[in-house]
């Protein structure tokens, strides 16, 4: 470069030095910043997994909740509660999800696919705190805790997730498709359950997967709803039931170091599965992405 | 007539019963999307008389002035949420001073200057971490960077900032600046993968345009990516904005559960309306208090709607901008 252009850049040396400087210098600032988010994902995942490496053991993921001051035990009901919960949530979220998706692709009028579209909009910006304030005031509020309160205050968070990664992969299916098929004079319906559902089923379930990553780890809605249990086995949906997130949140408010340690085991586990099921389903929706839309 | 006989009625009587059938099936269709879009509008709808009716024990004996008054006192029976709204205008506002920055710089640096492959794997990363559930990264924020951030960071800060009122007082491992470093991390990933999209989406001639007039990359974002996407950016902070204020148990965790008013020092305990409620809900006896939590949850509900739909009312029409400009 010098080589070449030293009469050009006579007169303008020093600024275009400067302007290189200062390219460089937001250069840096930027990959910096990236790294340095890419440091604290490391750094939490590292600090949790060091702390809960000695606690974490095959009993400790099969054995009951310890008593009151108690050492050992195991955190097997809260991964079984927050099974329960999450399928209770799934179970309401899901077809629900996938229906308004399917109303708005396929059938809404405009003006009303705008609202409903906000509405969920809005639904996926609620704070998880009020979600859980509403379920405790519509179905805990005079009568008791339950896990039915639980999933259904977590498919309040569910329901726009499935609702717009649905619609995402609706949109990628071929309107030629439909167009082909409405004029061999195939129904509406018949179009919606052979062609358009087939083939974005990949995506809505990756979808659905991530909302469950995302419910797992939830506290806040079942803090109101299913936050009062008992320490052993349960698996009753009436009553309060044991779960992960909730035992975490007590933990660390505990002033025994016990406490805090089987609450970095429990985070480990949580976020083990939190971490991976996301991962897999961002992977699986890129290849459903690039199937469908080539 | 009659060899056609034997054919004409059955391919008839066959489409007749496949024309009752395909119309019921698309009644069908239609009647089941319609009642599922129409009980989500009925669940956001519920959500927000629920709240709103919860408060109404509260409301009966507070009034308007339960806003502006900044008592909170479980013995006395008396409820205000001033000091709450204080801790989370200030929380948020320093979280969003710290994470916009960053989470441009992080966009940037995705959409403009990474190599392909480095690219996916850092903007996979930076998304992991808005998947890292809130309490775990509260159980962090707690063992981990207060403790941190009171040995090393504010020390440092007080002594060399310490004639400012907000970096007076005594550094603690919760408290005010902890929950807002721990509200950066969460909303950073947000603000930085909206803005990426954003970048990717400005029209490369433009890009390459400035870049061919000789413009230096940095000169070439801040006059083309950066000047043709305010107003998404402006909607992205917000959107990570409604994050900070939402945001309920990991600054419960982290905040201290202060009752010491409206002060300067961000190194003091504070409480946010979110934090407030998810920290009181499990000890809350009487019913007054839980109607206070109520209306806490509806000025939460309000603003947080409010955030929201102005992120939404921009988006739209920026979109519509970007779409217009093709």
């Amino acid at each position: 470069m010098s080589a070449v252009q030293p009469a050009l850049t006579m007169r303008g040396d020093s600024r275009v030095r400067r302007r290189r400087i200062v390219n460089r210098l937001a250069e840096s600032a930027a990959t910096i910043a990236a790294l340095a988010a890419v440091a604290v994902l490391g750094i939490v995942i590292f600090s949790v997994a060091k702390r809960a490496g000695g606690e974490l053991s095959w009993g400790f993921l099969t054995e009951d909740l310890p008593t009151f001051g108690q050492t050992g035990g195991g955190i097997a009901p809260l991964i079984v509660g927050s099974g329960i919960l999450v399928g209770i949530a799934t179970a309401i979220a899901l077809p629900l999800g996938v229906l308004t998706a399917l109303f708005l692709s396929e059938f809404a009028p405009r003006r009303l696919s705008a609202a409903i579209q906000l509405t969920i909009d809005l639904m996926n910006g609620l704070p998880s705190v009020i979600i859980g304030i509403f379920a405790f005031g519509l179905l805990v509020y005079g009568h008791t805790q339950s896990a039915y309160a639980g999933g259904f205050a977590l498919s309040i968070v569910m329901l726009p997730l499935i609702a717009r990664s649905t619609q995402e992969v609706l949109r990628l299916v071929p309107r030629s498709q439909r167009e082909g098929a409405l004029a061999l004079g195939v129904s509406r319906w018949r179009i919606v359950v052979g062609i358009v559902l087939p083939s974005a089923l990949g995506g809505i379930l990756t979808g659905t997967v991530l909302a469950i990553a995302r419910a797992a780890g939830e506290t806040a809605p079942l803090l109101f709803t299913t936050s009062i249990f008992v320490n052993q086995l349960t698996t009753d949906p009436r009553h309060a039931m044991p779960n992960i997130p909730v035992q975490i949140f007590i933990w660390s408010e505990s002033a025994d170091p016990e406490d805090h340690k089987r609450a970095w085991a429990s985070a480990l586990v949580l976020i083990v599965f939190v971490l991976l099921t996301s991962l897999l389903a961002r992977l699986a929706l890129a290849r459903t992405r690039r199937k469908l839309s080539r | 007539m009659r060899v056609s006989m034997g054919v004409v009625p059955a391919t008839q009587e066959l489409t007749e019963g496949r024309r009752v059938r395909d119309w019921l099936g698309d009644r069908i269709m239609f009647g089941l999307t319609l009642v599922a879009a129409l009980a989500t509008v009925a669940i956001m709808v519920a959500v927000a008389y629920k709240v709103v009716r919860g408060a109404d024990l509260s409301f009966q004996a507070f009034g308007l002035s339960f806003v502006s008054d900044s008592v909170w006192d479980t013995n006395k029976e008396v409820y205000g949420a001033a000091q709450f709204l204080f801790g989370t205008a200030v929380t948020s506002l320093i979280a969003l001073l710290i994470a916009t920055p960053l989470a441009i710089a992080i966009a940037l640096f995705l959409s403009e200057l990474a190599p392909r492959g480095v690219r996916g794997t850092v903007g996979a990363l930076v998304e992991l971490l808005a998947a890292i559930p809130s309490v775990v990264l509260g159980l962090w924020g707690i063992l981990v960077l207060g403790p941190f951030v009171a040995n090393h960071i504010e020390p440092s800060l007080h002594r060399s900032l310490g004639f400012l009122p907000i970096f007076s007082g005594k550094p603690g491992s919760s408290g005010i600046f902890v929950a807002s470093l721990v509200l950066a991390i969460m909303v950073v990933p947000i603000v930085a993968s909206i803005c990426r999209e954003l970048f990717l989406s400005v029209p490369s001639e433009l890009e390459e345009a400035a870049l061919a007039l000789g413009s230096t990359r940095w000169e070439m974002v801040r006059g083309v990516v950066l000047s043709s996407s305010k107003a998404g950016i402006g909607a992205a902070v917000i959107l990570g904005l409604g994050r900070a204020i939402g945001e309920a148990i990991a600054v419960t965790q982290v905040i201290g559960a202060g009752n010491s008013g409206i002060h300067a020092s961000v190194f003091a305990t504070g409480d946010t309306l979110a934090s407030r409620i998810a920290g009181q809900f499990i000890g809350a006896t009487s019913k007054l208090q839980i109607s206070s939590l109520f209306y806490l949850a509806a000025i939460l509900l309000v603003i947080g709607l409010l955030t929201n739909l102005l992120a939404q009312v921009i988006v739209r029409r920026f979109e519509f901008q970007r779409v217009g400009a093709d």
